[in-house]
């Protein structure tokens, strides 16, 4: 197994989906802290949708770099929809799932009609669930994903007391002159550049899973902001290398595969914490 | 000195109009108790003086270095805040938001004024603690400490005592009482009719009512007396 393991190291592709993976783990857990405690998880959901369909109409229009049209859109749709939830003439939850099941579905359709390889439901159940076996990134992706990855992190670091501030009162941080709706945006565009990113690494259904497990699995055993943050974003890369090395040994979908780790890890966590509170 | 001038406010929504001609001044080191009926607009009125949301008609005037961003403010706590994973610490902290300026992170003296301000309060000792595991007098001290980070001169609060048992109610009073005494000026919403003319010195009454004076004056008017008994038969009852 450990020779396997050596041998597909040697190729580049499999360094580059550690690599990225690892980043990509990293960046959505950050988030996925602040989705949780915001109660924005249900955006993140919907934005990966339409993520789906973005990627769907790019690979008809035959770009090459899907990112270029994917990015933009699912950031303008990140936007409108912390826009319409804050002044809710749809219902904030409705509008989402108006715009994320529209998304599927023209998705689907425009794959059927315009179809780019012989293989449609290969496709789309990649586009779906991630890649059936190991990432295989182009090297721009590459590129492209590090340096977004790099900016995420950076951004989450810089504005980390922001972040906290607006999360836990958004009323209070308002009436002591913060920019809460500059926050939220920047927020919403953050989120959105980790769903396209993520959805390389797991397929657009289980971005979700990607973002939110961590999140939720630090805070069942840690009691601070920072250690709940940090120590999600431990796990999630933990999980996430544990995930790709298992897929790669097991010859599973890689995508699935890092998911069910981090149910695992949840599982594991959930138990650590009800421990913790009994003993207390 | 005046603080706060408030003339001839119109507060609501697009389409509805809460209170109308509302007049007030608060002055330094006050201690003004604003109530009324359910849906007054009690709670409009304070997002108003901190402009979270603007007046549909009239003009506040703040004075004495006082912006908007210089008042503290206790709002009523949210679902959100309840099984939120923070320290108290972290939260009183936040409080200084307001000093960051351009900075990312939180100088010295901001961490020197979290930590005096949770001494003051009595919850130094709570620094480490997780918010959502505090009983609701002590999450309402860490609040009130956070608040206390954002300025030195006015308080609001929204509602300090709502959901707190009554000994934990009566001890948060004391509190507020003793910053005004420090002289901080306490701006306060409360239900809580009979403990509120105990301490407080002004009284603003909205609703179907208006009333704006001394408290003495407010037990002798129409609708402070009206309002009083009612709150009496209703502890009684």
């Amino acid at each position: 197994m450990v020779d396997t393991l050596i041998n597909y190291l040697s190729y580049p592709f499999v360094r580059y989906a550690l690599i990225v993976g690892v980043l990509i783990a990293l960046c959505s857990s950050l988030l996925g802290v602040i989705l949780v405690l915001k109660r924005f998880s249900y955006i993140g959901d919907g934005l990966s949708h339409v993520a789906f369909g973005a990627m769907a109409i790019a690979a008809v229009v035959g770009l090459s770099d899907r990112m270029v049209l994917t990015l933009p859109i699912t950031i303008i749709c990140a936007i409108l929809l912390l826009w319409t939830g804050q002044n809710a003439k749809i219902k904030g939850d409705a509008a989402i799932a108006m715009i994320s099941v529209g998304a599927l579905a023209v998705g689907y359709l425009l794959m059927n009609i315009f179809p780019t390889s012989s293989n449609i439901s290969g496709d789309v159940c990649s586009t779906l669930f991630g890649s059936m076996k190991i990432l295989t990134l182009t090297k721009s992706e590459v590129i492209l994903s590090i340096v977004l990855s790099v900016v995420v992190v950076i951004l989450f670091v810089a504005f980390y007391n922001r972040f906290f501030a607006v999360t836990f009162d958004e009323s209070f941080a308002k009436a002591v002159g913060t920019k809460t709706n500059l926050l939220n945006f920047l927020i919403a565009t953050i989120i959105a550049i980790i769903i396209v990113l993520a959805m390389n690494l797991v397929g657009s259904l289980l971005v979700s899973a990607l973002v939110i497990f961590p999140a939720l699995s630090a805070m069942r055993i840690f009691k601070s902001f920072r250690s709940v943050t940090v120590f999600s974003a431990v796990l999630s890369v933990i999980c996430a290398l544990f995930g790709i090395i298992l897929s790669i040994l097991l010859n599973t979908p890689v995508g699935s595969t890092i998911v069910v780790t981090d149910i695992v890890a949840f599982g594991v966590c959930s138990l650590i914490g009800m421990i913790g509170v009994r003993g207390k | 000195m005046d603080q706060l001038v408030c003339k001839n406010l119109k507060l609501g929504y697009e389409n509805i109009t809460l209170a109308e001609d509302l007049s007030f001044s608060v002055e330094k080191g006050d201690y003004l108790c604003i109530v009324g009926e359910n849906g007054a607009g009690k709670s409009t009125l304070m997002r108003t003086i901190l402009r979270l949301q603007k007046p549909l008609a009239g003009t506040i005037e703040y004075n004495d270095d006082l912006t908007a961003s210089k008042i503290g403010y206790l709002p009523q706590q949210t679902i959100v805040q309840k099984d939120f994973p923070a320290s108290v610490f972290e939260v009183v902290l936040s409080g200084c938001q307001n000093s960051l300026g351009k900075h990312l992170f939180y100088s010295k003296e901001a961490r020197k004024r979290a930590l005096a301000n949770m001494e003051r309060l009595g919850i130094a000792d709570l620094a480490k603690w997780c918010y959502r595991d505090l009983s609701g007098g002590q999450q309402q001290r860490v609040l009130l400490a956070r608040a206390l980070c954002a300025t030195e001169k006015m308080l609001l609060l929204d509602e300090p005592v709502s959901g707190l048992d009554p000994m934990v109610t009566l001890e948060m009073y004391d509190l507020i009482d003793k910053l005004n005494d420090e002289g901080i000026t306490i701006i306060m919403i409360s239900h809580d009719i009979a403990c509120s003319v105990k301490y407080a010195k002004h009284v603003l009454h909205i609703g179907n009512d208006f009333f704006f004076g001394t408290v003495e004056d407010y037990k002798n008017s129409s609708a402070g007396s009206k309002y009083l008994e009612g709150g009496h038969h209703h502890h009684h009852g």
